[in-house]
């Protein structure tokens, strides 16, 4: 039997539930996403774009799945305590899919923006909603997105109206959590009007030591002169695996900032998919993945330059240690007619174990004249006369590789925007690459 | 210091006048040979691979891997992967074997060539006489269509023990030798187009250079197809013993012709402990007419097989013809400090497509892989890299640099890239990278400056990001590559 099958089942016997639970505006896609995903199943690792990490395989075993939106008991303090110090932000809590709304900041967001529950907010501003939700996730195209719209019953809304700017940082914590393996699909559509401006913080944490598989398809409607910073920082368990899609579509003069830190996980993939549709629109798509153990990171990201006069920036850095596996897909399209565009592509890469595998992948595909395009790939290893200098000047191998590996990973970091944040997360990293990230004392995890 | 200078402008006036005496001719190998040509029923079956088998009296075992191959095939599907338009190609609406050198009115001896045929080569400039060959110091296989008209210097170089022929004759000649590596390197499940030349190829190059043997002159095959309605299905194979050294030359052209024509070759080259090979092909079949008409598809699966300690391997090739272009000469590095290298410049005009890269297989210790690729695309045409770097678990220390360029020239074509990276041990450093542009202006506006014109410096600029690979052919073949680059591109700019 193919793993297609249990949660196409699923979704027909739990048709209505499901569409209780969840507002009208996602219930219309339902049909559409489960005949998709009847007729793609999921990709195994014969599919191209799926080449290095088996989604059938994941999808096999049995996870459970709160369908009737049982209240599950958790207090998001107790679970996350490790705050940006000199960092203050609007903080929210997503706890595995549902919108947590025992704990709102006191600070109002600024008027006319909306932060809250997708279901709800679909309920309330149907037409809004209605209007840009899976609108960029095409369910043909994906079988990921497929089964999350399938099965996704809520997550967040955030709403930026024209010209508005959000001075604070918007944080979001996605707690998984759970007492038997565990399954959740999320839903986050995020809606920036002309000229307005926000800059949001996503950690994953997973709670409980259980196996876990979350799908996340995030919508980022970005429009005329707009500006958008999006940071994404996954700190879960070895037993959770991450399935996320990004769709990301940008008009005229936009500049939007995305930066996927992998820390620690199971299984990570990312699909970023980018569309410059305005002219003069600017993307700086980057991460970086630490990776130890049996973990896997795949990021796979498409920018397609459908105007002329864009640009856009790709950089993305990977450690891997032990038996770690690195995937890094990169298309670059420039369309027929994108003059003018200018794209960088540079994957760099460390393996510091003989187990630890490196798969990269950049491509280009331009079909215009006057672009300047390139991309560059490295796979390597820390190098010996640096690490031979240091210790002649009594710096210890081990903390000589500390410091090679975190120089390099820096350059990623450094070209986050927030301050506080840059220097929060050099400090996590270099307790990552201590092996102390476990336990870090500050949270119910580590206690 | 003004003297140099002024030579090089002369230089360059005298290679366009060149360039352009050639435009005007368009694809100057247009022609066709009117010679008695026996070409068997079109049509692909088991009879059609018996019937090749027997035309070439060929023995038991070699008609058996022909049958395997072809059963294998039946149960393929043409490949879809390419970044290439392919429109349906009816493999039953082509003639699989044609013979120009067999008269219908009765056998004649193998040493005697057809006039026709004869003033083809020499119209083509490849000299058959070996007096005439003196000049360029070069040994000539002539191929037309499925049959091997001529090799030259057979007897000279069989002296040192080397032996150049023909396939067919090397099978009849050296059956074991044959038979040992024939296949080993690329096997005929490979891939689809490599089990269908697996089933019917016709005639190529055998070479075997032995242990200690540096091979005294260039080797060569020269490629024509002349019959319509045929297909070319070649086959190559070099084997290099121990600290053996041979650089081998591959040409070809076609006749100007509206509908295509399908070329499928293998070539397969065994490097041993020591010995290098270098392999340089010009590519130059018929591209189709401006309005992406006719031309030759070439699917072409080129691998070597670095066995030997030491052993190095280097292909280059220029492609400027074709109207699909689907090859990946490869190496496979297994012997330790093993060498691949790859260098192309890869030309698309009007309608062209070419899906072009290189495979680099690091199995051994300590090996080196080097891959420089420049695609240039003007017209409307598709010109792609594909690559794959693939570090083996055992291949400590292996070592790959990669470097892809692609030039624009219009705003109607496309070019691609699609490396691949798959590195299995921590000690390897693989790096890559590739850029695209299109001419600078401020290039051409300092040639504009300096009284070259745009044409002309159009011209200049090609040849000098074509350099680094064209520098890496044998003289005879880099001007006459230069010159290419310059004809293809022809109308294309401005």
């Amino acid at each position: 039997m193919q793993s297609k099958e249990q949660y196409l089942n699923l979704y027909r016997e739990c048709r209505t539930l499901i569409g209780q639970h969840s507002a009208p505006v996602m219930n219309v896609l339902r049909d559409e996403a489960h005949d998709e995903l009847l007729r793609m199943g999921f990709p195994t690792r014969q599919a191209e774009d799926y080449k290095y990490t088996d989604v059938e395989a994941l999808m096999a075993p049995d996870y459970g799945l709160n369908i009737s939106r049982l209240d599950i008991p958790v207090n998001p303090y107790d679970v996350f305590k490790c705050d940006v110090p000199n960092m203050s932000t609007s903080l929210y809590f997503v706890v595995n899919d549902r919108f947590y709304t025992k704990a709102l900041p006191k600070v109002a967001l600024p008027e006319g923006v909306i932060l809250g529950s997708l279901k709800e907010m679909a309920e309330q501003y149907p037409d809004l909603v209605a209007k840009y939700y899976g609108r960029l996730a095409d369910v043909r195209t994906d079988a990921i997105t497929a089964l999350n719209t399938m099965l996704a019953q809520d997550g967040l809304l955030l709403y930026v109206p024209k010209g508005v700017m959000v001075e604070k940082p918007i944080q979001l914590v996605n707690i998984l959590r759970a007492d038997v393996n565990f399954m959740v699909n999320r839903r986050v559509l995020i809606i920036i009007e002309d000229m307005a401006q926000a800059r949001m913080l996503v950690c994953d944490h997973a709670s409980d030591d259980i196996d876990f598989l979350a799908t996340q398809v995030v919508e980022v409607v970005v429009g005329r002169g707009a500006s958008f910073e999006l940071y994404e920082l996954e700190e879960t368990t070895a037993r959770t695996h991450r399935l996320s899609n990004l769709y990301v579509s940008q008009e005229a003069d936009s500049n939007v900032h995305i930066n996927g830190i992998t820390l620690m996980g199971g299984t990570t993939r990312n699909t970023s998919r980018v569309t410059l549709a305005g002219r003069g629109a600017h993307i700086d798509l980057c991460g970086m993945a630490i990776a130890d153990g049996h973990q896997h990171v795949d990021n796979h990201t498409a920018i397609d330059h459908a105007v002329s006069d864009c640009t856009s920036h790709e950089l993305y850095k990977y450690v891997l240690d032990d038996e770690a596996t690195g995937a890094f897909a990169g298309k670059v399209l420039v369309r027929e007619g994108a003059q003018h565009t200018d794209s960088q592509q540079t994957n760099r890469n460390l393996c510091l174990t003989r187990q630890a595998r490196m798969y990269t992948q950049p491509q280009l595909e331009i079909y215009a004249d006057d672009v300047k395009c390139s991309h560059g790939a490295t796979v390597g290893q820390l190098n010996e006369d640096a690490l031979f200098y240091m210790q002649q000047r009594g710096i210890s191998l081990g903390e000589a590789r500390q410091l090679l590996m975190r120089a390099f990973v820096g350059e990623v970091i450094d070209g986050i925007r927030l301050e506080a944040l840059r220097d929060r997360l050099h400090h996590l990293v270099e307790k990552r690459f201590r092996g102390e990230l476990g336990k870090c004392g500050d949270c119910a995890v580590c206690k | 210091m003004e003297q140099p200078q002024d030579k090089n402008l002369n230089n360059a006036r005298t290679d366009n006048e060149y360039v352009r005496s050639l435009t005007e001719e368009k694809y100057k190998y247009g022609f066709t040979t009117d010679v008695d040509t026996e070409v068997i029923p079109v049509g692909l079956s088991e009879e059609v691979v018996r019937l090749i088998s027997a035309k070439k009296g060929e023995p038991e075992w070699l008609l058996d891997f022909r049958l395997r191959a072809y059963r294998y095939w039946l149960t393929l599907d043409m490949p879809q992967w390419a970044h290439l338009r392919i429109p349906e190609i009816d493999y039953q609406a082509i003639s699989y074997y044609a013979d120009p050198t067999k008269k219908k009115e009765g056998p004649k001896s193998l040493d005697e060539i057809d006039p026709e045929v004869m003033k083809t080569f020499d119209k083509l400039g490849i000299p058959l006489e070996e007096r005439l060959a003196l000049s360029g110091g070069m040994a000539v296989d002539a191929v037309m269509d499925s049959v091997s008209v001529k090799t030259t210097f057979k007897e000279t170089l069989l002296e040192k023990g080397i032996i150049f022929c023909s396939i067919s004759e090397a099978v009849r000649e050296y059956p074991d030798l044959v038979k040992q590596y024939l296949g080993s390197v690329v096997n005929y499940r490979d891939n689809y187009f490599a089990a269908l030349n697996s089933a019917v190829f016709s005639d190529g190059s055998f070479v075997y250079i032995p242990k200690g043997t540096r091979c005294p002159m260039e080797l060569s095959t020269y490629f024509r197809i002349n019959a319509a309605n045929t297909g070319q299905f070649e086959r190559t194979l070099i084997v290099a013993d121990d600290d053996s050294y041979v650089s081998y030359l591959e040409g070809c052209t076609a006749p100007m012709r509206d509908e295509n024509q399908l070329h499928a070759a293998i070539v397969e080259i065994v490097v041993m402990d020591r010995a290098e090979v270098k392999y340089s092909t010009v590519q130059n079949w018929y591209p189709g007419d401006a309005e992406g008409k006719g031309g030759v598809y070439n699917f072409v699966t080129k691998r070597g097989h670095c066995r030997g300690v030491d052993s190095k391997l280097s292909w280059t090739q220029v492609e400027t013809g074709s109207a699909i272009t689907w090859k990946y000469p490869s190496c496979i590095l297994s012997g330790d400090n093993s060498q691949g290298e790859f260098y192309s410049v890869a030309v698309t005009n009007n309608y062209q497509q070419a899906d072009t890269g290189t495979k680099m297989i690091h199995l051994g210790r300590n090996t080196k892989s080097t891959i420089i690729s420049k695609g240039i695309s003007a017209g409307r045409s598709e010109n792609s890299y594909r690559g794959l770097v693939k570090v083996g678990e055992k291949a400590d220390g292996a070592r790959n640099y990669s470097q892809c360029d692609s030039l624009l020239l219009g705003s109607h074509c496309g070019a691609h890239t699609f490396p691949y990276m798959d590195i299995k041990n921590e000690t390897a450093v693989v790096e890559h990278e590739a850029t695209t542009s299109k001419i600078s202006e401020d290039q051409l506006f300092y040639c504009n400056q300096r009284g070259i014109k745009t044409e002309d410096a159009i011209g200049l600029i090609v040849n000098g990001y074509a350099k680094e690979v064209i520098n890496k052919l044998p003289m005879e073949f880099a001007v006459e590559a230069q010159k290419l680059l310059s004809v293809s591109l022809e109308g294309s700019v401005g």
